[in-house]
């Protein structure tokens, strides 16, 4: 499913405009982005919470060639899925 | 933005945007009510949810993209008794966030 899949389902589910369902799915993930970009956590019960991780900076190799290189510090985007969709994905 | 301090489980004054902070963002953006905005935050996360549960990915563009990663069967151990277990095959989603999101969070220019 790609975005525009998702904004046309909303649009169905809610009986809706696609143009409204457009603006509020990208209000939804922009929202979201803004968040992460501040450094902040995102916590949505039943789904799961997003947080930044810090990588440290470090000495690393070029596998090819074998020099060395130095990897800055950078920060990741941690996904923990909440349990509830941990059992709606791993139904048995 | 609605946000709410985070009380013990992240390390340090990171504050936590809940749904509550998300539905409030839409109000303000989209210009609907706040109860249409709450409907429709719900609808977002339930179709992302349903979507995962038949096991398709959801790719956001410019975001990142969600899918359901199978782990084979493996030997766990019991790290307090030190039995060793079987962890049987399950399904994990996973998030990978987008090269254009990381860029960002990174402030790297490309």
């Amino acid at each position: 499913m790609t975005k525009s899949e998702l904004i046309e389902a909303i649009s169905l589910k809610i009986g809706v405009p696609k143009k409204r369902a457009e603006d509020v799915v990208n209000a939804v993930f922009d929202s979201m982005k803004d968040a992460l970009l501040g450094d902040e956590r995102i916590e949505v019960r039943g789904f799961g919470s997003f947080s930044i991780r810090e990588r440290k900076a470090k000495k690393g190799r070029n596998p090819r060639t074998g020099e060395q290189v130095f990897v800055d510090k950078k920060k990741s985007i941690h996904f923990r899925p909440g349990k509830e969709l941990r059992s709606i994905v791993d139904k048995k | 933005m609605f946000v709410e301090e985070d009380s013990d489980s992240a390390p340090k004054k990171t504050k936590t945007v809940t749904k509550a902070g998300i539905v409030n963002d839409v109000y303000e953006r989209v210009g609907v009510t706040k109860s249409e905005a709450s409907e429709y935050v719900e609808a977002v996360f339930a179709l992302l949810k349903e979507t995962l549960g038949k096991g398709e990915k959801v790719k956001i563009s410019g975001f990142g993209k969600f899918e359901v990663h199978q782990k084979g069967e493996r030997m766990g151990r019991n790290p307090r008794t030190g039995v060793e277990i079987m962890i049987e095959e399950r399904k994990v989603p996973r998030f990978k966030a987008s090269q254009v999101l990381k860029d960002e969070l990174n402030k790297v220019n490309r």
